[in-house]
């Protein structure tokens, strides 16, 4: 109850701040996102309600994320920024940013705190990756299976991705060297915390790929995220990796005979970035969606419509059920201490450092 | 017939001499003709060639590293790479003045990625040190090869520095060299260690199965132009809206389509399967590899062959044939010696269309290919829109550019250019 009145009086201070300000905004938001159920979720929890407190505004919707870095460099050359807030996962955000392409913000200037008054950095945390960024939900990578096609024991450890007598058929992976190296190498012995260490060395990486060597015949490689859920329903391939909300919908909304494993998902975040340099009137209009859209309350609708964890910690409490099949959607998050129990947090720094070089491996790897 | 006009200028009717005359005419028709298609060379010129030709520039661009290190890359001229010793404290001293000024104008992490395609670690150097390097104090009496070294180790390696020397002129081989699986080393350009080859190999890779699915194509294409070409009319139009709807179908939803049949449970082998032709635990595997990217590939690009093939046939009167067959020739005979070597402009242009076609795609290789399908078009697509190594994409396509002019000079030479007709 309490937690009502507070966010009825946050909401209504919005409302105020907004209309005070209204007359400097621009009446048009270019929002880019990934398409299909990611961005309808948005749309839902919060652009549906921004739109109902500013008549007047349009919102226009560009499925560009997939390739937002570099059009948004593009963009940026020909010095015509039509964006206002683009949608991007942590790695793309760090590369914005040090492309200079997007805008550093203040977190706790630009942002809402929580509704007992937590600063919107601590609410936030460690998911805060680049002063760019603006998290939105915790995602991850991970395992679904054949229920069916598993036999007796269903897998429990991701390391049954690399055990082929006990899980005859095809597996699919993501067809890039991120998240696959970290499993090899985990599944080959190397202990969590060193595997960054290891792959840092050329006998590390040889290492990772002799351990991928192992099942590289039985691998199908994935591009889209959609790819797996249609693999896994067509029966083609035993284990599949893929982003958790793909398979929540294939196991939830379509029935499908899949099992989650939850065993060393890898998780990742995806938030807003803000391009850089934009006219002052664009500008607070973003800001002014960004402040509402990122607050407690709407993270935590978000997370009716799609199986992501909202990135506010104060957001956790207040994931209810899922807006259309009426089933409790904490137990699908990522974040769910169940599902928890044994994560990956891939380190971007890292990756970010010696992604180029890897991927030059992995498809050299890939092409022998 | 020694009259002096004789050998004087011919003179037109107003006096000036008609060589004169007749140049200043041609000279106003072609005018004229420049007049009438100049809104097509300036759309060209502006939508095309200046993309094209700025996309080419940045295979060879690096004017970054000079000008956001402008101190460094002068300080850093006298130092010898090969020594083994780090650079002098002047170097040091003018890194400092460089990233405190480019930190202020946030762009010392640009430069860090572009040296992270080089030397990977060079960015997160950049990234880490620039986040102090705005308080830097450069008045203040600092060792600033010791400071340097303080904020992060990577200053004291030598191979950092010897990759900001190497790329420190404006302009650079660099990207060419990395296209070709090669890298400056420290005696020049080497071979990359073998682990890291790929780019030779897909370039490869790429003609072989380009040239594949170009003979697949007029294998297929032959039969359904002449078909065509020599039904009534009507007949002949319905079976041109079957040649043409799948061209008309989005090329994603024709993919998809191929996937839904290769898979290995898909369609085929199931049909297979049931036919008790291939066991069940056996399953055939076309798809996710060459023959899959083939299969796709051709279907999709197969009108590009039918259509000018059958122009051609078309204009080829029956009665050569007949003609033929009643001077004494076999069918065979006759279609070798008279039909065929008619019809070759036809495969000509077909050929030429569908091999340019399929060395450029990517998209269907990126979904049917698997690992040992794809081009070298999906690496210039993943450089273009992930790793953002646009110069390297660049030089990529720049190469693949000249492979495709080399091949329409040879083919030129071999078969003549004029040769060629699209109907």
């Amino acid at each position: 109850m309490k937690v009502m009145k507070t966010l009825a009086a946050t909401t209504a201070l919005t409302v105020a701040a907004g209309a005070v300000a209204a007359e400097d905004m621009a009446n048009e938001l270019t929002l880019v996102s990934w398409g299909g159920a990611y961005q309808a979720s948005q749309n839902k929890a919060y652009v549906e309600p921004y739109l109902a407190m500013n008549p007047g505004l349009t919102v226009i919707w560009d499925e560009s994320s997939a390739e937002a870095v570099a059009k948004l460099r593009a963009m940026d050359e020909a010095k015509n920024v039509t964006w206002d807030l683009v949608d991007a996962v942590a790695s793309d955000s760090m590369r914005l940013c040090d492309e200079g392409l997007a805008e550093e913000l203040d977190h706790n200037a630009v942002l809402a705190p929580a509704p007992d008054g937590t600063s919107a950095t601590d609410d936030f945390g460690d998911l805060i990756v680049s002063d760019c960024f603006v998290p939105q939900i915790v995602y991850s990578t991970t395992f679904g299976y054949r229920t069916d096609m598993v036999g007796e024991e269903a897998p429990t450890s991701v390391c049954d991705i690399f055990d082929t007598t006990k899980y005859p058929g095809k597996r699919s992976l993501q067809k890039r060297p991120i998240d696959n190296v970290e499993w090899a190498l985990y599944c080959d012995g190397v202990a969590k915390d060193e595997i960054y260490e290891t792959l840092g060395t050329d006998e590390g990486v040889a290492r990772a790929f002799a351990k991928l060597d192992t099942i590289k015949d039985d691998v199908v490689w994935w591009t889209a995220g959609a790819e797996t859920p249609q693999l896994l329903a067509d029966g083609e391939v035993v284990f599949g990796s893929t982003f958790n909300g793909r398979l929540f919908s294939a196991i939830a909304e379509q029935n499908q005979p899949i099992g989650m494993l939850w065993d060393m998902q890898s998780f990742d975040l995806d938030g807003w970035i803000m391009p850089a340099n934009l006219p002052a009137d664009r500008r607070a209009r973003a800001l002014d969606f960004l402040k509402f859209a990122t607050d407690t309350q709407r993270l935590a609708d978000q997370a009716a419509y799609i199986s992501y964890g909202p990135a506010r910690a104060s957001s956790a409490p207040l994931v209810g059920k899922h807006a259309e099949l009426g089933i409790d959607m904490a137990p699908h998050m990522p974040t769910d201490p169940d599902n928890s129990g044994n994560i990956h947090v891939y380190d971007y720094e890292w990756w970010a450092d010696n992604r180029d070089d890897l991927n030059a491996k992995f498809e050299a790897w890939l092409a022998k | 017939m020694s009259d002096m006009t004789d050998t004087g200028p011919v003179l037109a009717a107003d006096g000036t001499p008609l060589k004169r005359s007749l140049a200043r005419a041609l000279r106003r028709q072609k005018l004229r003709a420049l007049m009438l298609i100049a809104p097509l060379l300036l759309f060209i010129l502006i939508s095309f060639i200046l993309p094209v030709g700025d996309m080419l520039y940045r295979s060879v661009k690096n004017d970054i590293v000079s000008k956001t290190l402008p101190n460094t890359v002068v300080a850093l001229e006298s130092w010898d790479a090969n020594s083994g010793d780090l650079p002098e404290e002047a170097v040091f001293a003018a890194m400092a003045t460089d990233l405190k000024s480019a930190a202020a104008a946030k762009i010392h992490t640009k430069v860090g990625g572009r040296l992270n395609y080089e030397n990977p670690g060079i960015s997160s150097l950049f990234r880490k040190t620039g986040r102090k390097a705005k308080k830097f104090d450069l008045e203040a009496e600092t060792v600033w090869k010791d400071e340097l070294i303080k904020i992060n180790k990577g200053w004291g390696d030598t191979d950092v520095w010897r990759t900001i020397q190497t790329y420190s002129s404006p302009i650079t081989a660099g990207y060419f060299l990395n296209a070709i699986d090669m890298r400056v080393g420290p005696d020049g350009p080497e071979a990359r260690p073998e682990e890291e080859q790929i780019y030779m190999k897909l370039l490869k890779r790429t003609l072989w199965m380009s040239m594949m699915i170009t003979v697949s194509c007029i294998l297929l294409a032959y039969p359904v132009a002449w078909i065509l070409a020599n039904l009534p009319a009507r007949k002949a139009n319905l079976l041109m809206i079957l040649v043409l709807l799948p061209f008309w179908t989005s090329l994603l939803v024709r993919t998809s389509a191929w996937k839904i049949l290769l898979q290995q449970q898909g369609v085929i082998n199931d049909i297979l399967v049931w036919l008790h032709i291939v066991p069940d635990d056996a399953r055939l595997v076309i798809i996710n590899n060459q023959f899959g990217t083939i299969v796709a590939m051709t279907h999709i690009l197969l009108p590009f062959m039918i259509l000018p093939m059958y122009s051609v046939m078309q204009t080829i009167p029956v009665s050569y044939l007949r003609a033929a067959k009643s001077l004494g020739a076999t069918d065979w005979t006759a279609f070798w010696r008279v039909y065929f070597p008619q019809t070759i402009p036809g495969i000509g242009a077909g050929s030429i269309l569908v091999f340019i076609l399929a060395i450029g795609y990517y998209i269907t290789p990126a979904l049917v290919g698997g690992t040992k399908g794809t081009f070298i078009s999906n690496q210039i697509a993943f450089h273009i829109s992930t790793s953002l190594n646009w110069g390297l994409a660049a030089a990529l396509g720049a190469i693949l550019l000249a492979v495709v002019l080399v091949l329409y000079w040879a083919y030129d030479r071999i078969v003549g250019i004029d040769n060629v007709k699209l109907g």
